[in-house]
């Protein structure tokens, strides 16, 4: 079902661009130094960065040793090699013994943070569960009107002061009140930052500290909102933000494009943070658990086509 | 590579002795050439591409920019005296520079009736707060009376936001309730402004797909029913490969004017930039640079370029630099160094004030030359902690004066720090080069062309008088071929001296082959 709906949202793709791939492995093409270079071009294209090369040097080798005999042959090794670096790169949220669970959303501006958590109070609330939000989004103008609207939306709590109030201030209100509520869990909205600003990276180290004078363990996950269509620059954010404050999970919003997101890939290289969720249009129910195959096979396009009718 | 943990724990200074950058290795190449040739360009150009590709250029656009400059410099001749590799970079940035341009391109402007400008992007690129931006920028500049109306109707507190930031600036903004039409709420927002007077309107509009249908004929109904004098993209700069395909298409359903770039002032190469351009033809009118109102500016080709060549990281290098440095400090270290009169104590300032610029991977990758070449290699950082308890546990008079170091000492030195008495060795010789490279270098007797002064169009430019010896009259040579042609590095700011060369001591001891010793007139250095 997941798997449907990512390759739906992909499927827009397919229909407008045709895939690269598609073309590649679709009529009838040898198996030649020009399908190599093709191949890199189209893996390049989809945000992969080095990784794609790396992979179509492996392939190569395989070729030249004989191991790989065509492009059919290549097809199965590119999925392999994809899958293989994304290995336990699925993750289901974590949940605190103790109630509430905290989750700390961050990300760089404009990223789908505010929409993201929307959407997971809804998925949270569909449960059954009690969700709490906290507006520490202070800074950009209407950003607390944002999530507000969205709580009403949904239908559950929120804590909120006024635009230009101490983020961290609201953070520790919301965690009080989720205690005092007993809610299952607290979800934090924060500004926008890009990770080359040191004082704002240490406004959310600070906005921890105070969450943690009530709830020592917390926060039990920290998501790192990352926008699908960003290129390289993703890995930075992903390191940066790990360094400040460790990401237990990443969502990938905006999968719903034409980009591909390879940049993961690149996270992946260097960090071992799972993907929890990605985001799938704009919609309150377009949020689905990360899973690698329908991603691989998102970044291989066409190639999918058969999976969807078989699921 | 070298460096994977236990081989390299022996002999330090070695652990870095197969890197040299992919781009000084490429220009090395040029070395001695009187001419461009396919032969003798094909490194220095696949060096470029991949910068190009780091930088999140698209592939194909890379591809056909480095072909074309590549047609064009064929049989060029190169200039004696100035070094052949600046030439070859010069020449990628003149055409990126190029390319990127026009300069200054300015908003067209209605010359009957008020001039409507209307917003149009991917979700969150930042078209409400560029809105705001414009609006400020126009009526500080051109004494426009603005009015912002609000057509997002779509994202929860997107009429909101656009509201709140009219009144911080006390900017007027024309919305109407959620459930209406945007084409219709933008032409009666237009109407609103021929009545009250206003003679500037920006058109905000809700973020959408390029893929989806229904909202892109959303946007043609907008543009076909407002006549906008201006159709502005405004495009995050972090934008990886897709930036064309979304370009493209916006590019084919609306009479784009320019193109707004956001979110610059990160650390993106910005290589989206390139891409949009070269498939939209459309100018980059301005660059955001940040959340605030006051943060949009005019756009710069030349400085775009360098960025995504990857030179600009230098300049964010040293901006960062000049955080955490004691300019007097590093000045006077610097000039000690030049005198050949640098002992360890200096040594470990240097160490210490690189390391607070943060991790040495990330600190040695922005410096020139080495990124490159270090980016697949783990560094450790406590290799760097190795070497300062190596040289903590040395005596005051030890780090003054290396030469007293005999071989007792060394052992004591060793199971003081808990190293190997090699890798003493191997720190006590690499510092020993270092002093000796650094010293005859201020000696002055063989400085490379240009050294000491910025390059010119013409070449260089002298050092200024009494900068040498004894005064840092510029960068160390190292850096030199990674300036921008137009010799920015120097002017950025007067401290970028004093840190370059302590960096590069830093540089020297940890990465002896990314110096490139060849520029020190050295031969001992390269061993
Ligand atoms: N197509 C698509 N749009 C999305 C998705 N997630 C978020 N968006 C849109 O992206 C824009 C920005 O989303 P926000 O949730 O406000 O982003 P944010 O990270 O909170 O932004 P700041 O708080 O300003 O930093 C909005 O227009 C959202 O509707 C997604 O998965 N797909
Ligand atoms: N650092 C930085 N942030 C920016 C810049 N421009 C906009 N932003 C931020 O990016 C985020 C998104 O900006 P918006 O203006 O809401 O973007 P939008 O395109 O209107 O978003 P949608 O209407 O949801 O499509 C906000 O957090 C802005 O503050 C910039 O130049 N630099
Ligand atoms: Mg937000
Ligand atoms: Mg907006």
């Amino acid at each position: 079902m997941v798997l449907g709906r990512i390759l739906k949202g992909l499927k827009k793709t397919r229909e407008k661009l045709g895939s690269g791939l598609a073309r590649l492995f679709g009529g009838g093409r040898k198996l030649d130094q020009d399908f190599l270079d093709e191949l890199e071009e189209v893996l390049y294209t989809a945000d992969l960065g080095p990784t794609g090369s790396d992979i179509v040097r492996e392939i190569e080798v395989a070729w030249r040793k004989k191991k790989i005999a065509d492009v059919d042959g290549v097809r199965g090794y590119l999925r392999e090699a994809l899958l293989a670096r994304l290995a336990h790169s699925e993750g289901a949220l974590r949940t605190s013994a103790q109630r509430p669970t905290v989750i700390l959303v961050a990300g760089v501006n404009g990223s789908g943070k505010t929409t993201s958590i929307a959407k997971l109070a809804k998925h949270l609330k569909g449960r059954g569960d009690k969700v709490l939000l906290c507006a520490s989004d202070t800074f950009r103008a209407a950003a607390v009107e944002q999530l507000a609207l969205w709580a009403s939306r949904i239908g559950c709590d929120i804590v909120k002061t006024a635009t230009g109030a101490d983020p961290a201030a609201v953070a520790f209100d919301a965690t009080e009140a989720a205690i005092a509520r007993g809610v299952d869990w607290l979800i934090v909205d924060t500004a926008g930052r890009l990770h080359t600003q040191k004082n704002l990276m240490r406004e959310l180290d600070k906005i921890v500290r105070v969450i943690q004078k009530r709830l020592p363990d917390a926060p039990h996950e920290t998501l790192l909102v990352l926008d699908a269509t960003t290129g390289q620059n993703a890995i930075r954010q992903a390191s940066e933000f790990n360094a400040v404050r460790p990401v237990t999970g990443l969502i990938l919003a905006k999968l719903d494009g034409t980009a591909k997101g390879g940049a993961v890939f690149g996270i992946r290289r260097e960090l071992e943070i799972p993907v929890k969720f990605v985001g799938l249009g704009e919609g309150i129910d377009d949020l689905e658990p990360f899973a690698a195959e329908s991603f691989v096979d998102g970044v291989l396009g066409e190639l999918g086509a058969e999976r969807v009718s078989g699921s | 590579m070298a460096l994977h943990g236990e081989s390299t724990s022996a002999t330090f200074p070695s652990m870095f002795d197969n890197l040299t950058s992919a781009f000084s290795k490429a220009l090395d190449k040029l070395r001695g050439q009187k001419k461009l040739t396919e032969e003798n360009m094909q490194e220095g150009l696949k060096a470029v591409r991949q910068a190009l590709l780091e930088a999140d250029v698209h592939f194909k656009v890379a591809k056909d920019f480095v072909a074309r400059v590549r047609d064009k410099a064929v049989g060029l001749d190169l200039i004696q005296k100035v070094d052949p590799g600046q030439q070859f970079i010069k020449l990628f940035q003149d055409e990126l520079t190029e390319l990127m341009g026009p300069e200054a391109v300015s908003l067209p402007h209605s010359s009957s009736g008020p001039t409507i400008v209307m917003m149009a992007g991917l979700q969150g690129s930042g078209k409400t707060t560029t809105c705001a931006k414009l609006a400020q920028l126009m009526r500080k500049r051109k004494k426009k009376r603005c009015l912002l109306v609000a057509a997002d109707l779509q994202r929860p507190a997107a009429v909101d936001q656009l509201q709140a930031l009219g009144k911080q600036l006390g900017i007027d903004v024309y919305a109407e309730g959620t459930d209406k039409r945007p084409p219709e709420v933008c032409k009666r927002g237009i109407e609103h402004a021929k009545k009250l007077g206003h003679d500037f309107v920006i058109l905000d509009t809700a973020g959408r797909l390029h893929i989806d249908d229904a909202l892109m004929r959303e946007l043609e109904q907008i543009a076909s029913e407002c006549k906008p004098t201006a159709v502005v993209l405004v495009c995050d700069a972090m934008l990886g490969q897709d930036a064309v395909n979304s370009a493209k298409e916006f590019h084919a359903r609306l009479p784009l004017s320019g193109v707004i770039l956001t979110k610059l002032d990160g650390d993106t190469r910005g290589g989206a930039a390139m891409s949009v351009k070269a498939v939209t033809g459309c100018p980059v009118l301005f660059v955001g640079v940040g959340e605030k109102v006051e943060d949009l500016e005019e756009f710069h080709p030349d400085r775009m370029a360098d960025r995504i060549l990857g030179m600009g990281d230098v300049t964010s290098l040293v901006e960062r630099a000049q955080e955490v440095m004691d300019e007097k400090e590093a000045e006077k270290a610097a000039k000690k160094m030049l005198k050949g009169r640098f002992t360890f104590e200096d040594f470990l300032k240097q160490l210490r004030m690189i390391q607070k610029l943060g991790s040495m991977k990330k600190v040695l990758g922005m410096l020139p030359g080495v990124g490159q070449a270090i980016k697949d290699i783990d560094i450790d950082d406590k290799h760097f902690g190795r070497i300062e308890a190596m040289i903590l546990s040395m005596t005051p008079r030890e780090r003054r004066n290396p030469d007293l170091i005999d071989t007792n000492r060394r052992r004591r030195i060793a199971k003081g720090s808990g190293n190997d008495v090699q890798a003493v060795h191997g720190l006590i010789k690499q510092f020993k080069q270092m002093q000796k490279m650094f010293g005859k270098l201020g000696k002055g007797g063989s400085l490379p062309p240009g050294f000491g002064g910025t390059p010119t169009k013409g070449g260089f430019r002298q050092p200024p008088k009494g900068s040498f010896p004894g005064g840092l009259g510029g960068m160390p040579p190292q850096w030199r071929r990674y300036e921008p042609a137009h010799g920015r590095l120097d002017t950025i700011s007067p401290a970028l001296p004093a840190f370059a060369w302590n960096a590069s001591a830093v540089m020297a001891m940890l990465v002896p082959s990314s110096g490139d010793a060849n520029d020190f007139g050295d031969p001992t250095w390269s061993s």
